[in-house]
């Protein structure tokens, strides 16, 4: 029905479907309006519509400008594919249960090469991009995440470090101690001693010791974007404890010769500048990739706040009672419905729901699991090759390259 | 008692409004009641207020720094008749006078030892110093004369205006105290020895060997100092004497002792707690040829006893307004507002009946003055619950907390104690058990009983449904007593019920106490609340949260280790949940482990009587006065903080005690669907996890019951399904749950509804549940549970949630207005107020001292905006977030004196009104005079101590929208002290500083 509408020539976009089933290769193409596309959930139906796969899951994918293979998984980045058409959009579709798609720049390029696609017409940018290099591989949507790393070096003092910890999947503890102490500040009046907290020590093979983002003796200022000055140190214990899922930490460091030099904002697409748990230390590899501002890296797109609402919020885990029975069955077969469409991805088990004596569903939305943050520790993996790292995760790494030579 | 300036305050005297007091560092204070500028609240203007304030200081002159060995150390002061002159003993033995009001020392009067010495016989004198000041006591009869008694037994009788020693006394014996006869004819002398001499005062005779008569009244043995006497005269024969101390060294040297004596009587009032100063009330006429003492006053370190000497057999009288609150240790607390009549009425009738025996037939002795409060709008109970398993019900409408009605929950179970022995009433008349062959003669005198018999009958958890009139109380040994409201005695078996909380989980043992026995016969319970149904929760752990829902006859209670549901009308558990923590081993041992249970709590006990010893006020800690301490605290606070890491890891699942019910809910609302309602159980852990279940009670909910149709309801059980699990993904404990109805109001208590006393909930539009956790709170939407707001608290305040309460907030201004607020009260002590449901903050006040832990996890909020909180173990100050609902002293004092600041009147009489409270800052400390000199050197206070007490609610600010108010027991009402100034107005106008003596 789509396709009727094509005349309407110039408000349309070609939009070539590509379809990646296990044992079947399915080519679409059709068009879509530019300026009205509608939203995510509308189009993902279209799609399953067209090619009448009702019910079946699947991931989505386009192909940006730079060749890059993006997920489409909300009106968000759906809305971003359509307007980056020039006219043609590739969208690639994949079974969920298929070994994951790895979305990673240059993955189209070399595709490209190997299958001859005819659809994507590359713009310069992204062929100019490193074609000696191995591109960065980007993982699935939600293998996206917050990794510890050094932010807002474009807004910050150069004194000052914004450090971002997180411990998703990694059961290394946060790792350090804080403790009262006196801080020389220099005012107006003159110098002026003033208490302050400081880290008192780093405990081994923890978050904060690994990633070399903080140090013993530097001075903490502000605890997810709120000042601890004249707070107590309890308090300030109870405010790291309390954000301690998403703890961004701003501190003047004690040794100020590592401190980050701003060099304008060149950005380097597709360098993410984050250090992951790989064990690099964050500073240095800042003074090579500054203002980390791609546009695919939710890292950098963060504020400094840390409190986006969506984030934790339906963090809360919720078992819900099936035995519960509804007195309308109707409603609750649609609840879960949409409950699934909503957070499926991460439908998985959950060691907190076991032994539960009821079938239940469980809405996860944004617990990452442990394979996910495996598929993660490859992505601060720069050489693209992940069969070459003495990794514990070799198994699931080993998946994601199958995928990439497809 | 501390001032503001963190000194302690060792006597107190009062005069004409005006009020003297010594502190540690001895400086003399005088305080006066000023009159504030009128003021404007809410747009409604307020008459000015009066308040206590400091108008003049005085330090003796003597070294610096070493005030406390210093010779002008002041050891006693005497205020005379008067009200002119102010005598000061010191330690060097000097005598110093200071005119009054505006303390100016008189140097020619000045008085030193070696005047005095000079006078002395040479074998007498000895070479050796007289030793401090011990006393000072105006001649009853002659003016300008003073008794000054020296430590090494000398006493001498002194003439201010011709400043010469009229009559020299040459004790022998170490001096304590003396006391004039009335007639000015003979005085006591009491002495370390454990005696006392009685001293004839005949003119012509300058030096004065011998006493008439000498005693040791315990003797033969050592014996104790008699720290003070007194000596009354009466119409009907010989004189009353009494005295504090005395007993024999060796064999009731540790008692805490007053006698009474008088002819052949004798009793020794034997006291939980020291004997910190007492005194009579008597005639204090100059016509009356005796002193005809009518009742003896005891300020013990914690409590007040007022003993009847008129009575034959001297029993004590019982307080209207100073009953000690912590009779036992106060485990918790709960507050009932807008009590029905109907309930009140019974209560107080179930109190009388207890208080029968005792009745008394006397007035309470010291007269007070007017109240002018109000009659309250509406009753308020609260209810304290006590280590010994007692609750005391005390009437919170007023200013002052008057007990009404005490209920023991010891006799369900078989204790050690005698169980014909009504363990309930300790205070049973003391006489019966009087044994004549006892020497001393022994009666055990006032409540204050710290030891408790078994520390598994505390009570932990107490809920009063008080339409339906049941109460739920739960204890420290896993028992949960429902009790029922009754006006008969009765002599019935309660029914018990095991619900095993552990529910068959494997791997854990029970290392803490044993249950409690419930008794086995039938026992006898007298009119008031009467057990019903206990239920006994296995293992038996403390009970660490209980719910209540009268209409559907239901409770559930929760502790370390789960929680049950216990349907009391059918006598049948419906539910138990587990929330244990696999690798939770902690809460296996229990609070009080069978080992260590009795050494535990005895240092427990020891602790409380520390603290309560330490008491004096915990306020907060001003500036140090001088720059060296200033230094020394700043340098040693450096120091100690230097050392002190935190260490920051996020909450982990296998944290101990993470199973602890926190917080237990009932509420009618939407769990399955959003289309039909019915009731739920909510209950919250210490990790953070929320269950909820959906319970079926026959006959509620909306047509289920219908539905299945056919069954017989009598058949029918209530049933729990479980509907939802909610964890936490910060882990942190559930605080409270609450379920908001449609218009994001609370949901009104059981009954209320469907008995028209509260709007009806709005049951067409979603629920949404708040919880309340540690570190954030959280609205939830219904029936499901997703995230509408939240407020991260924690995060970023740094402060963690201990109490929170939904209260409502009148306006002031439109009388049918107002609003529901969370009100939440943090562990740094301040009190956050949010909207709700959309959890905006909208102010924050700072409350209580963050130090004051204890003071912290006592509060309890009313449901009007007002809140109690434990400022000491005896103590509760009283507070108001509402500018609408405040409970302030109204009382007027009659002086004979002008208040300095309002113009003067006729200047023989105004009547300054107090109202209003402390102006804000809560908890600051403004109340320099308010409380009972805890520390007092009892010997060396001769001064008339006229009721330290009555200047309690003096002191009085205006009203800001944060008020506070003390509910203390040791603070009498401000009428008490304005009768006793009307009193000395009218009845002796010429000495009007000398109230009892």
């Amino acid at each position: 029905m789509q396709r009727n509408q094509r005349p309407e020539c110039s408000t349309q976009i070609d939009v070539c479907v590509r379809c990646h089933l296990q044992f079947e290769a399915e080519y679409r193409r059709f068009a879509l309006k530019r300026n009205g596309p509608g939203g995510f959930q509308e189009f993902y139906r279209l799609l399953q519509t067209i090619h009448r796969i009702p019910g079946v899951d699947v991931l989505l994918g386009y192909a940006d400008v730079h060749g890059d293979l993006l997920p489409i998984n909300n009106d968000d980045n759906f809305h971003k594919a359509v307007s980056s058409a020039n006219p043609l959009l590739r969208i690639i579709i994949t079974k969920k249960e298929d070994d994951p798609v790895v979305f990673a720049t240059n993955s189209l390029q070399r595709r490209k090469k190997g299958l001859g696609l005819t659809g994507l017409r590359t713009t310069g940018s992204g062929s100019t991009h490193s074609k000696n290099k191995s591109g960065l591989m980007i993982g699935l949507p939600q293998n996206f995440r917050q990794i510890s790393s050094i932010i807002d070096v474009d807004i910050l003092p150069e004194t000052h470090r914004r450090v971002r910890l997180h411990k998703h999947g990694t059961h290394k503890p946060l790792g350090f101690y804080i403790r009262d102490g006196v801080s020389v500040r220099v005012t107006p009046q003159g110098v002026e001693k003033v208490p302050g907290v400081f880290i008192s020590r780093l405990v081994r093979g923890g978050l904060a010791e690994n990633t070399g983002l903080l140090g013993v003796n530097d001075e903490i200022l502000e605890v997810n974007g709120i000042d601890v000055a004249g707070k107590s140190l309890d308090q300030v214990t109870d405010m790291m404890v309390a954000n301690s899922h998403n703890l961004i930490v701003t501190v003047k460091p004690a040794n100020q010769r590592n401190n980050v030099v701003h060099r304008g904002s060149k950005s380097s697409v597709g360098n993410s500048g984050s250090v992951g748990s790989a064990g690099s230390t964050g500073s240095a590899l800042l003074h090579d990739s500054p203002s980390p501002a791609s546009q695919s890296n939710p890292i950098t797109a963060s504020t400094a706040e840390g409190d986006s609402d969506d984030e934790d919020d339906d963090a809360d885990l919720i078992l819900e009672n099936d035995c519960l029975t509804p007195y309308d069955s109707h409603r609750v077969a649609n609840s879960n419905s949409t409950n699934l469409n909503r957070d499926s991805p991460s439908n998985r088990p959950h060691n907190f729901a076991v032994g539960r004596p009821f079938p239940q569903s469980v809405s996860l939305p944004n617990s990452i699991g442990a394979s996910l943050s495996d598929s993660s520790v490859m992505m601060s993996n720069h050489n693209g090759n992940p069969s070459h790292t003495a990794s514990s995760s070799q198994e699931s790494m080993r998946e994601d390259g199958n995928t990439i030579t497809l | 008692m501390i001032d503001n300036c963190g000194h302690k305050v060792n006597m107190l005297c009062l005069l004409q409004g005006r009020l003297l007091s010594l502190l540690d560092d001895n400086t003399i204070h005088l305080w006066e009641l000023a009159a504030g500028s009128p003021r404007e609240v809410g747009g409604v203007k307020k008459e000015g207020v009066i308040s206590l304030q400091e108008v003049d200081n005085y330090s003796l002159p003597g070294r610096p720094g070493i005030e406390s060995c210093s010779a002008t150390r002041v050891t006693v002061l005497l205020l005379l008749k008067s009200c002119e002159l102010l005598c000061i003993g010191t330690e060097g033995g000097g005598v110093y006078f200071l005119e009054l009001p505006h303390l100016l020392p008189k140097e020619s009067q000045m008085l030193l030892q070696d005047q005095v010495t000079q006078s002395l016989p040479d074998n007498y004198r000895c070479g050796k110093s007289l030793g401090p000041v011990e006393s000072l006591q105006e001649h009853p009869q002659q003016t300008g004369k003073i008794l000054i008694g020296y430590s090494r037994g000398l006493v001498v009788l002194w003439d201010l205006s011709t400043r010469h020693a009229d009559q020299l006394f040459l004790g022998k014996q170490q001096l304590e105290s003396l006391i004039w006869e009335r007639s000015g004819n003979l005085f006591v002398s009491s002495h370390n020895d454990g005696g006392y001499s009685v001293w004839a005062v005949t003119s012509g005779n300058a030096c004065n060997h011998q006493p008439v008569s000498s005693t040791i009244p315990y003797g033969p043995f050592p014996c104790k100092a008699i720290n003070k006497i007194l000596w009354r005269t009466t119409q009907t024969g010989s004189p009353v004497m009494l005295y504090s101390g005395g007993m024999p060294r060796a064999s009731y040297g540790d008692r805490h002792c007053l006698t009474i004596q008088q002819d052949k009587e004798h009793v020794t009032l034997d006291f939980t707690s020291r004997v910190i100063d007492f005194f009579t009330v008597h005639s204090i006429e100059q016509e009356k040829e005796f002193d005809d003492p009518s009742a003896l006053v005891v300020l013990l370190e914690e409590e007040l006893v007022v003993i009847d000497l008129q009575t034959p057999g001297w029993p004590s009288l019982p307080t209207p307004y100073l009953a000690p609150l912590h009779s036992s240790a106060i485990t918790c607390s709960c507050h009932i507002s807008s009590v029905p009549s109907k309930l009140w009425e019974r209560l107080i009738n179930a109190g009388k009946a207890q208080q029968g025996r005792q009745q008394m037939h006397r007035n309470w002795p010291i007269c007070g003055g007017k109240n002018l409060a109000p009659p309250p709008k509406q009753q308020e109970l609260l209810l304290t619950g006590h280590e010994d398993g007692t609750v005391h019900f005390w009437d919170a409408s007023g200013v002052a907390l008057t007990p009404v009605y005490k209920l023991s929950t010891a006799n369900v179970f078989h204790t050690d104690c005698d169980p014909s022995d009504d363990p309930q009433d300790p205070s049973d008349d003391p006489d019966m058990q009087q044994q004549e062959e006892e020497w001393p003669p022994f009666r055990k005198v006032g409540c204050f009983d710290p030891y408790s018999d078994d520390p598994r009958l505390g009570i932990q958890k107490i809920s009063l449904c008080k339409y339906s009139n049941k109460l739920v109380v739960a204890g420290t040994a896993g028992q949960v007593i429902v009790l029922g409201l009754s006006d008969e005695p009765s002599d019935h078996l309660v029914d018990v019920s095991v619900v095993d909380l552990l529910q068959d989980r494997e791997g854990f043992t029970w290392k803490g106490h044993d249950k409690l026995e419930p008794r086995l016969k039938p026992a006898p319970f007298p009119p008031g609340f009467q057990p019903l149904v206990l239920v006994q929760c296995l293992p038996p752990a403390s009970v660490t949260a209980v719910a209540l829902h009268a209409e559907w006859n239901l409770i559930s209670f929760g502790t370390s280790h789960g929680f049950g549901l216990f349907d009391y009308h059918r006598r049948n558990a419906v539910l138990a949940r587990c929330t244990l923590h696999p690798n939770d081993s902690l809460a296996m041992e229990g609070p009080l482990s069978r080992v260590k249970s009795l050494k535990k709590s005895l240092r427990q006990s020891f602790r409380r009587i520390r603290k309560s010893r330490v008491s004096g006020k915990k306020r907060t800690i001003s500036t140090p006065t001088s720059k060296v301490q200033e230094a020394n605290a700043a340098l040693a606070e450096q120091e100690e903080v230097a050392p002190v890491q935190r260490r920051i890891e996020p909450r982990s699942a296998d944290d101990s005690l993470s199973g602890v019910v926190r917080c237990l809910c009932f509420a009618d609302t939407f769990l399955r669907d959003g289309t039909h309602h019915g009731p739920t159980l909510w209950a919250g852990t210490n990790s953070g996890s929320v269950y909820t279940y959906a319970l079926e009670v026959p006959g509620v909910g909306s047509g289920r019951v219908c539905e299945r149709g056919g069954t017989n309801e009598s058949n029918l059980c209530v049933e729990a399904v479980l509907g939802k699990e909610i964890q936490l993904m910060h882990r942190a404990p559930v605080v409270s749950i609450c379920v908001l109805d449609g218009r994001g109001k609370p949901l009104p208590d059981p009954y209320e509804a469907s008995q028209d006393l509260a709007i009806t909930p709005d049951m067409t539009s979603a629920h949404s549940v708040l919880i309340a956790s540690e570190e954030q709170l959280k609205v939830f939407s219904l029936p499901k549970v997703s995230a509408k707001t939240k407020f991260k608290l924690t995060a970023h305040e740094g402060c963690r949630v201990r109490k929170v309460a939904l209260v409502v907030f009148s306006s002031t201004a439109q009388e049918d207005y107002n609003e529901h607020t969370l009100v939440c009260l943090t562990n740094l002590g301040d009190m956050h107020l949010f909207n709700i449901p959309g959890l905006r903050p909208q102010v924050r006040y700072d409350c209580i001292r963050k130090e004051d832990i204890s003071g912290i996890a006592s509060c309890v909020f009313t449901k009007n905006g007002q809140g109690f909180y434990l400022i000491s173990p005896s103590e509760y100050e009283r507070f108001s977030l509402s500018a609408k609902v405040l409970t302030e002293p109204l009382c007027s004092i009659q002086l004979d004196r002008p208040l300095e600041p309002s113009p003067a009147s006729d200047g023989t009489m105004t009547q300054p009104q107090a109202n209003g409270t402390h102006k804000n800052q809560m908890g600051q400390a403004e109340g320099q005079t308010e409380e009972v000199p805890s520390t007092l050197s009892s010997p060396i206070l001769d001064t008339p101590l006229d009721s330290p007490l009555s200047c309690a609610d003096l002191t009085l600010g205006s009203t800001g929208e944060l008020t506070v108010e003390d509910v203390r027991d040791f603070l009498t009402t401000v009428d008490e002290a304005e009768n006793n100034l009307k009193n000395i107005k009218e009845e002796e106008g010429r000495s009007p500083g000398i109230l009892i003596n």
